[in-house]
């Protein structure tokens, strides 16, 4: 039975009247919860803001930790640090994300290896980022230090010094690539998964267009349908960026920190989000400002690769 | 201007250059064919030749196969999964199933324009020369020449020639369908598809197509499907009509709107359906 308006009666007035009271309020009642959820927000910027922008100098950017309890210094070291680890996951993470997500939406889409790969991939954006890291830890930190010691346990010789050579430069143990195998881990679900999204968006009509004038499959995706979702995948890479590189615990166990200015991919590599780790619970006030500082540069970076991802890549 | 290319399904003999004034009647034979999607026939026993340059129409109610039968002709169908066939479709004398012929290369001599207009979101230019490029076509000069007659052949030339480097997404309705029979010519095919290429354009779109297609059918085969009985009637020689998957009739346009010998035919084209 439908419920019909009497518009021009009192009765019908009356109930419009309730009506649009009951919207007044439910318009109140959600402007003031979207205020609230904005108090959190904002109270971390301004804080961020208050107790980072002191020591936010260049120096910051050109010279390394202090010691504890010294003045002084910066964290460039952290800077290119966490830069570096980003830049190995990417160049892990994004050919092989957008490589699996071609194939399980261009090649096999209803294929059992497809929905496995779909189904993982599920499941691995809700991992908890310090599984990553114990699992980086366990692949590629621990095996070094063991086959080091084993080799060390070796009878002394050539043959030894050899060995232990080739172990030793090896790429792993604390190092950076360790720290970037740990955040790629993190990085391959979001890209694999907005970058199927991605294509799946492309029209069809495109690939009918480009099929019907005789192209072939590769053509068709190479020529069609990535420019196509290029600048959806390229927002799904600079998200997981943003992701990754405020990390902290991915980083603890694979690329450890360091004071210094790395000289090699190979060896322990500082961080921002570690060095905020440690500086934050010194009871120095010098080093807990300074965490406040590399806090500020990290969202300032993060911001920069989430409002690029908005603006750049949005779609014409 | 002839342009050499592989196509696969050119004979010396039907090489304009090389001319034979002679048009085939059976360019297009399709023998005792049959379609599957999955389980479900699309389409029952059909046995057809379409003549070589001329346009032949494709009529009937919504659902019957039209389509399907266009798409079989350049093997769209193959994306399709679960999709089988039965007997067969010659183009100029070779089935278009045989093993040894690449479907690339069938395509490649099938134009084809889709109900909905599809423009690449490229510019004009690279549009018309797409069907070029992925043959491995370079040179500068020789995709300048097909963007300019491509585009002449579909009546467009004059509108876009001072906007080759835009993005084809800015034309109108009318005007990106004529650049989709545009990019479908380029390649020169020898047949040309178009399923209801007119069905989302306005009256003065439609007519230019219309115009279009007349001029066309003096270099090409033209399969159109239409639910357009003044459109069939107006630019097509001959029109099938099908209905349920079967085709019921198939005779010149004349023949079919004055005088059908098929009473579903008459039913069709008089609206007297049900
Ligand atoms: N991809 C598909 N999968 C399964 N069945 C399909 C598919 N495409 C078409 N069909 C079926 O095949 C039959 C013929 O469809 P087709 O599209 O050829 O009809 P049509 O004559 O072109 O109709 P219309 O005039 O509406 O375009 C229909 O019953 C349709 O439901
Ligand atoms: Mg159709």
């Amino acid at each position: 039975m439908a419920d019909t308006e009497h518009f021009f009666t009192a009765a019908g007035a009356h109930r419009a009247g309730i009506r649009s009271f009951g919207n007044k309020v439910l318009n109140v009642v959600c402007v003031a919860l979207a205020l609230l959820t904005l108090i959190p927000l904002v109270s971390i910027v301004f804080l961020v803001l208050k107790n980072g922008l002191p020591l936010l100098t260049p120096a910051i950017f050109t010279e390394l930790p202090p010691a504890a309890g010294q003045a002084g210094g910066g964290f460039g070291n952290a800077v290119v640090g966490t830069f570096q680890m980003v830049g190995i996951a990417l160049a892990i993470a994004a050919p092989l994300g957008i490589l699996s997500a071609v194939y399980i939406n261009e090649y096999a889409p209803t294929s059992r290896l497809s929905n496995t790969v779909r189904f993982v991939a599920k499941l691995l954006t809700g991992i908890p980022s310090i599984i990553c890291g114990v699992f980086a830890y366990a692949v590629i930190v621990l095996p070094k230090t063991g086959l080091i010691e084993a080799v060390q346990g070796w009878r002394e010789g050539w043959f030894r010094d050899i060995a232990l050579w080739i172990v030793t430069s090896l790429p792993s143990g604390f190092s950076a690539w360790a720290g970037g195998f740990a955040l790629s881990i993190l990085m391959l679900p979001t890209i694999l998964i907005t970058a199927e999204q991605a294509l799946l968006g492309v029209s069809k009509a495109y690939r009918e267009a480009s099929y019907g004038l005789g192209a072939t499959r590769f053509q068709t995706i190479w020529r069609i349908v990535l420019p196509d979702a290029v600048p959806a995948i390229m927002t799904g890479i600079m998200l997981s960026v943003a992701r990754a590189a405020g990390e902290t615990a991915p980083l603890i166990f694979t690329a450890l920190f360091s004071q210094f200015w790395a000289q090699s991919l190979n060896e322990p590599t500082a961080s921002l989000s570690v060095l905020i780790y440690n500086f934050s619970t010194l009871p120095y006030e010098h080093q807990q400002n300074m965490a406040w500082t590399a806090s500020l540069v990290l969202v300032i970076l993060v911001t920069i690769s989430n409002v690029t991802a908005q603006v750049v890549f949005r779609k014409r | 201007m002839p342009i050499s290319m592989e196509s696969e399904l050119k004979s010396p003999a039907a090489d304009p250059s090389t001319a034979s004034p002679e048009p085939r009647p059976d360019f297009i034979q399709v023998k005792d064919f049959n379609f599957f999607y999955g389980r479900k026939q699309a389409l029952f026993d059909i046995t057809m030749d379409i003549p070589e340059r001329q346009v032949t129409a494709f009529i009937g109610p919504s659902g019957c196969g039209k389509s399907t039968l266009l798409r079989n002709f350049n093997r769209m169908n193959d994306l399709i999964d679960g999709t089988h066939h039965t007997g067969d479709i010659t183009i100029n004398g070779r089935s278009i199933y045989d093993p040894k012929l690449e479907i690339i290369a069938l395509r490649r001599s099938i134009g084809m324009v889709f109900q909905k207009s599809n423009p690449f979101p490229k510019s004009i230019y690279e549009n018309i020369v797409y069907s070029l490029r992925i043959a491995g076509r370079r040179n500068r000069k020789f995709l300048d020449e097909t963007v300019e007659r491509s585009l002449r052949g579909a009546a467009l030339w004059d509108e876009v020639k001072d906007r080759l480097n835009e993005s084809a997404l800015g034309l109108s309705g009318g005007q990106m369908q004529r650049l989709c029979i545009a990019r479908a010519i380029a390649n020169n095919p020898e047949v040309l598809l178009m399923d209801e290429p007119c069905s989302a354009l306005d009256p003065i779109a439609t007519a230019k197509v219309e115009e279009l297609i007349h001029e066309l059918k003096k270099d090409f085969t033209i399969v159109i499907v239409t639910h357009n009985m003044q459109q069939a009637t107006r630019c097509s020689d001959r029109t099938a009509f099908f209905y349920l998957g079967r085709l019921i009739e198939f005779d010149t346009t004349e023949k079919i709107f004055s005088n059908p010998s098929q009473k579903q035919t008459e039913d069709y084209i008089t609206g007297r359906f049900g």
